[in-house]
Formats: C-alpha cells, structure tokens, sequence
C-alpha cells in the first residue's frame, strides 16, 4: 500500500493529521488480517501446503486426545473457579477460552524442552505432566507451587508481568551454550517456550528478552496469547500494530495464529520450536484469543466491555469447533464425548477434595526456604517466633 | 479536549463534613485536587475506566477525560519515566501503582531520575510528583500484592515519603502531596481502603495539619506505639486492650517516613520511658532501625528498656495462610509491650 499522499499545510485550516493506523498499513492491533487458521470455528479443516506437515502425525486419535485435553483443563479451570467461589480458594486465574491456545502449545513441547509459564498457563502445565493438584496451593495461599520444575521442565508461575521472559532468555542462551541447537542428532536438540500476555509486551523485560534471545540466537519461542484485555484495558493501549509484528524490529520471525484454533496452535509451535532447535533463534507467535472470563475471580468486566464481545467469541469457542470437527466426520461417537465428559468430572471431583483437605501450613514454613545455606540470623528470628507461640499453648493448658 | 469539570465533591455535600472511607476520602482528595489544578493529572494501569483495581480513582476519567486521566501500556517503568517527563513540562503527575510488589520495574526510573532530577540539575528543574502505592498485607493476595517496600525509598535521598492511616489524612495529605515541589512517595494502607469500621467524619474545610509532621492519636504514659499506614489500627487497638487491664498506651502516627518526624517520639519516649515501633515491613535495615537508632540517640537517658520492634520477619511475604503470624498482630504488641514494662 503507498503512503499517503503528505497533509498541505494551509495555515490557519489545519486538517486532521493521518492516524497512525492509517499510516501503516490501515491495521489496528485489533485487526485479524492473517491469522493462520487450519480448522475453522464451524470445524471444517482447511489444508496449509506450509503447515500440514507439521500435523502429518495427527490422525483421529491424536485430535481426540487434544479434545480430551481441552474438555479437561475447561473442567478443572471451572472447578477452581468454583472452589474461589466457595471461599476454598484466595483466587482464580481462569482461563477459559484459552485452552487452545495452551493445549497447542504445550502438545508441541517435547520432554526435553523447557517452558516459563506466567500465571493462567493451567493448560500448559496439564501438558508438562504437571498434576493440576499441584497448581491449587498458589490460589489457595498455602504455597508458592509444588511440582518438580526441573523434571517437569515447567518452572513456577510467575506474577510479576514479563519477569519471566528474560528468564526463559537467559535459559535459552544455556541451551545454546550447552551445544543443544543445530544437531544432526535431532534428538540432541532443545528450545525453550515462554508464555506471556498481550499487556505484557509492553513491560522492558519483554523488549529486553526479545533483544537478548536475538542476539544470542537462544532458542526460543515467545508464545503471546493476545486474549485482547489486559485486566481493563484493550490491546490497543499496549500497541498500534499488530503485535506479531513486533518481532520483525528484533530481528525475527513473527506469526499470528488463531489462537482458538489447537491444529493451528500445534502447527506453528512445532514450526517455531523446530527452528528455534536448527540453531535460527527466536520466533514470535501471537495467539489471537479472548479471554472468555473475568481477568481474575477479584475483576469484574462488566465495568469496562460490553458482552456482545464475548458473544462473538463464543461462536469461536476452541472446544466446540474440534467437538463438531470430531461428530461430523465420523471421527467420535458419543460415547467417546460421554467417557470424556465423565472423566472430567471425576478430575473436577478429586480436585475438589484435594482442595478440601488440604492441611494449613505450620508457622515454620514463614522461615523455609528463604536461603538456601544456613542464615543464623533467620534462624533466630524463627526460634523466637515459635519460641513466642509455644507461650500461647502453655498458657493454653493452664 | 477535557470534559468539562463538574465538582461532585461541591454537589454532593452543602456542608463541608463527608463521612468516608479512606478509599473513598482519596478518591475525594485526587477529584479536588485536580478540580483545583489543571495540571494535575493521574496516570497507571486500569485507572481510567476500570477506577483502579481498588477503585480509588473510580470516575475520574468520566469527569476529567482521557487526558487527564490515562490509563496506560502495562510498564511501571513507562509510567514513573514518562511522569518524569511530565513533570518537567509542567505536569504534576499521579502515578498509581497497581501493587506494592510491582513498584519494582520502576526501581530504576524512582532512584535514578525521579529521585535525582532536582540534585542533577541543580535545582533549575522540579520534579513534583507522586507515586501512590497501596501497601501492605492482610488482604489473603498471592505473592508480590502484600509488601511494604518504604524503606527502600525512604533510605533514598531525594524521596518524601508518607504513609496514610485514616481518612482524613487520607483526604488531606494525598492533596498536601500533590502541591508538594518534590517528589513523594505516598503509601496507602491498601487493606483498610474499603473498611466501614475506619469511615470518618472528613471536614473538607479546616486546615490539616502539615504533611511531613508525625501525630500523636492516643495519649498514654506507660509505654509509646509508635506505626505508620496499616499498623496503625493495630496499635490503637493494643492500646485499647491494655487500657482495659490498665496500661496506658500512647500511640503516634509517624505519617511521614522521610523526613522523619521524631519530635513527638522523643517528647513521648522522654514521657514513657518506653518505646515499641511496628511496622509490617521486615525489620533489617528498615524504618523501624531508624526510629531505634535516633531514639536511643536523643532519649539515652529517659529509656526504661531497650526501643523493641514489633515487625514481619526478615523473609519474603508468605504464602497468605501464614500471613497471621507474619503481620504485627495486637498479641505480638502486647507481647513486646509486656517485656518492656518488665524490663
Ligand atoms: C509488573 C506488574 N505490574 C502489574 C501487575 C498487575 N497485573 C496482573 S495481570 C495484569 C494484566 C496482564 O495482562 P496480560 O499481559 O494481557 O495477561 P493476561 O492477564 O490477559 O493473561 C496486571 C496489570 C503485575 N502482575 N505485574
Ligand atoms: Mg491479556
């Protein structure tokens, strides 16, 4: 598209400047001009001479399992907001509408990769193998997070927006480092995949992560899920453009996916991660989604969207479109959508009673793990402490 | 353009008396001081159409415009360096941090230009600004949304800082704050905002007391409490427990952490012989060091017992199901005002 013709200046009758929109390309961040998108919201599967192959190992069973996958962590997303509800919980992060996102992503990670999630990634640890179980402890309060970070290869959430992007830079420059990209032995190869929202690409971590993984060549793909909100405020108070769009300014491939759309999802996870492993360096992928939810269990959106918005979402609901996709094609029967639908109510079920008993932490956990190596002085404030409140239990039998 | 200015606070109230929460009594205050000043202008995540995540800047936008109340890309750093700008073209900004834990992106831009301008450039530029931080715990928040990071910035040259533990001074001192010429950290006791047991009468038109004073709350003689923001409450009610069992109390406000008031502490601790400082914040290299350093300075020989700190331990903020024995409770100041009469 040509620039646009340069404003007269007339002095006294200024006309209205061009808006920046207008300048570049007629886009908006909200704008959805190249989504990749390889199944429709109505469930019809659109081939992709670039991207098929990277579904070439995706039959029936596999998209089942993705359904099975999405149907799942929507249940358990569903229970933890029930439990914030039932005041079983201090809060929830939902992420409804998101699953696809997620589950695309994280079904692309193999064993050897490792992932920063931020705090709604509940999809992505279902897929690192984490146990949900072991998610509810931040909500509840009673713990930072308890799974295996590095056997899992998923470390802790991370609230702080965009910290945990030039982490997974650093890690990434390791992978580097250690001789991990560029292998013959495909085998030998890793990369690193970090999750961030679209309010997050405006912090200086998030910039500085995208200038240090591009100079390094660290292999990494920074995985952007645009639900379109930041808590109240729309993607265009963090951009004017599109926001793959950043990553062409660094140096580096930049790809909007339709984020509701798994096949796609996976397709262009596993593209970027498999050049992030060819020793290429980074790539950006923007999710295109909608947060379907409130931000968190404390928000209330009504105060600043309207709901026809997600009404409009609804009919490009990531579940809905491989269920029909599945039906349609003779893929699954009913009892398939039965036996999944029932399992996810037994997970909801074992969730809901993990949550229910799970014990208070002792005043000693204040101390714990603060340092590393012993801290005398630490050690001390703790022995009073508890010194202090073995006071209250003698008073007590008294 | 902004919208026109419409003074609800002049609608509302014929009389100049507003009972109000401390939330509501700086949402009174910021109305009124951008009512006065056009220059004033507020500027942080979700403040505009959403009110803030605490709603203390809820109709602002409506009245005032996007203009003057911007809610901005999500960077704490972009919102205190371009409110540095702001400030050198005049502009007196009103930064809200969102959380106390997420001050830290804008470490950098609060030390080195915001607290500095003035030093560097020789007094030729100003910076008048504030930053609003809800502080502190007692909220069940996951991590980094219950912190009380003031005495880094108090232990920064350069910085006014201030802490609100009512409505009134909610009212006044925030105002106070933003006709201030130098920047000022202004704390906010985040998990009293809403409390209907702190609404008070807020008279809107007497003349408050000075913004960099400390106040004395409650008279006593048999020890001094001396708090700021959140732990005040907890003091004033020690104070009334133990009057129950005849121990009289007298509790300060500090109000402001840098400078330091320390006058009224010393004419109390000079009085009681006995001083207790708390505060949430973990106590190594904090306020509370201060406060025991200048007393036993300038009170040597009126101390009956050592100064003694009722503080959060030297640890991150827990998990919040452990946030009862992190947070100064009314047993631990009773505690440590027990071991001081026992000295
Ligand atoms: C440094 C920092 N500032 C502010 C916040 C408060 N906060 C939590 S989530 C959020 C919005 C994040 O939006 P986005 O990056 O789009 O992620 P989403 O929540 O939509 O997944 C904000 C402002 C924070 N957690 N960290
Ligand atoms: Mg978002």
């Amino acid at each position: 598209m040509p620039p646009p013709e340069p404003t007269p200046m007339v002095p006294g009758s200024r006309t209205a400047a061009p808006s920046p929109h207008q300048v570049i390309e007629g886009l908006k961040a909200t704008d959805d001009p190249r989504a990749l998108e390889l199944l429709t919201p109505e469930g019809e599967r659109v081939a992709h001479p670039e991207f098929d192959p990277y579904l070439s190992d995706i039959g029936p069973e596999e998209l089942k399992g993705f359904y099975r996958d999405m149907v799942l962590v929507r249940r358990y997303d569903r229970e933890g907001n029930a439990l914030q509800r039932q005041g079983q919980l201090g809060i929830w992060v939902p992420l409804l509408g998101q699953e696809a996102a997620q589950i695309g992503a994280g079904r692309a990670l193999t064993p050897k990769d490792m992932a920063f999630p931020s705090y709604r990634e509940h999809g992505v640890a279902w897929c690192r193998g984490v146990d949900l179980k072991d998610l509810l402890g931040i909500f509840r309060c009673s713990d930072h997070s308890s799974w295996d970070y590095q056997e899992k290869r998923f470390t802790p959430y991370t609230i702080v927006i965009g910290n945990q992007v030039l982490n997974a830079a650093g890690y990434a420059m390791g992978q580097r480092f250690d001789g991990k990209v560029g292998n013959t032995d495909e085998a030998e190869n890793e990369a690193t995949m970090v999750f961030f929202g679209d309010g997050a690409t405006s912090q200086g971590d998030v910039h500085e992560g995208f200038v240090w993984a591009s100079v390094y060549d660290a292999p990494l793909v920074f995985f952007c899920q645009n639900n379109q909100w930041a808590i109240s405020e729309p993607t265009e108070r963090q951009s004017r453009l599109p926001l793959y769009n950043r990553a062409r300014g660094y140096g580096f491939p930049g790809v909007r996916v339709d984020g509701n759309d798994v096949l796609a999802c996976l397709a262009v996870s596993r593209w970027a991660l498999e050049q992030c492993r060819a020793g290429n360096g980074p790539v950006l992928i923007e999710a295109f989604t909608y947060r379907m939810d409130a931000h968190t269990t404390t928000d209330d959106p009504t105060r600043y969207r309207l709901s026809d918005e997600l009404e409009t979402w609804k009919l490009k609901d990531p579940i809905e479109r491989v269920r029909v996709h599945l039906a349609r094609n003779g893929l699954a029967d009913n009892e398939f959508f039965d036996s999944v639908q029932a399992e996810s109510d037994a997970l909801a079920e074992q969730i809901r009673e993990h949550c229910f008993a799970m014990p208070q932490p002792g005043p000693e956990r204040v101390f714990a793990n603060v340092y590393h190596d012993p801290h005398p002085v630490l050690d001390a404030q703790r022995d009073e402490y508890l010194d202090y409140l073995a006071g209250f239990e003698e008073e007590g039998v008294h | 353009m902004a919208a026109p200015v419409i003074s609800r606070a002049a609608e509302q109230s014929p009389s100049a008396t507003q009972k109000l929460t401390i939330g509501k009594a700086l949402n009174l205050g910021l109305r009124t001081a951008m009512e006065n000043d056009p220059k004033v202008i507020v500027m942080g995540e979700d403040v505009g159409k959403l009110g803030g995540v605490f709603r203390i800047t809820d109709g602002l936008q409506k009245d005032f415009g996007e203009h003057r109340v911007l809610d901005t890309p999500l960077a704490e750093s972009g919102i205190i360096g371009t409110a540095v700008g702001l400030a050198i073209r005049g502009y007196r900004p009103v930064c809200e941090i969102q959380f106390d834990g997420f001050i830290f992106p804008g470490f950098d831009q609060i030390v080195s230009q915001v607290a500095k301008v003035h030093f560097r450039s020789e007094g030729r530029l100003r910076m008048p600004m504030v930053i609003r931080v809800p502080f502190g715990g007692g909220i069940g928040a996951v991590e980094h949304h219950s912190e009380s990071p003031e005495s880094y910035f108090a232990h920064t040259a350069g910085l006014r800082v201030v802490s609100c533990s009512n409505a009134v001074d909610a009212y006044w001192m925030l105002q106070q704050a933003i006709q201030c010429e130098d920047p000022v950290l202004f704390f906010e006791p985040k998990r009293y905002y809403h409390s209907g047991a702190l609404r008070a009468e807020v008279d809107t038109a007497v003349t408050p007391a000075p913004l960099f004073s400390s106040q004395v709350l409650r008279t006593g003689n048999s020890a001094t409490l001396v708090a700021y923001g959140p732990s005040v409450k907890v003091c004033l009610d020690a104070a009334a427990a133990a009057d129950e069992d005849g121990t009289s109390l007298e509790v300060i406000d500090l109000r402001t952490l840098s400078p330091l008031d320390l006058g009224p502490v010393f004419e109390s601790v000079r009085k009681t012989g006995r001083l207790i400082a708390v505060s949430e914040a973990p106590a190594n290299s904090s306020l509370t060091s201060e406060i025991a350093m200048r007393v036993q300075q300038e009170c040597f020989y009126s101390l009956e017992a050592p100064v003694l700190r009722v503080t959060g331990f030297d640890t991150p903020y827990p998990p919040t199901k452990l946030e009862e024995h992190f947070l100064p409770d009314l047993d631990r100041v009773l505690h440590a005002v027990d071991r001081a009469l026992a000295w």
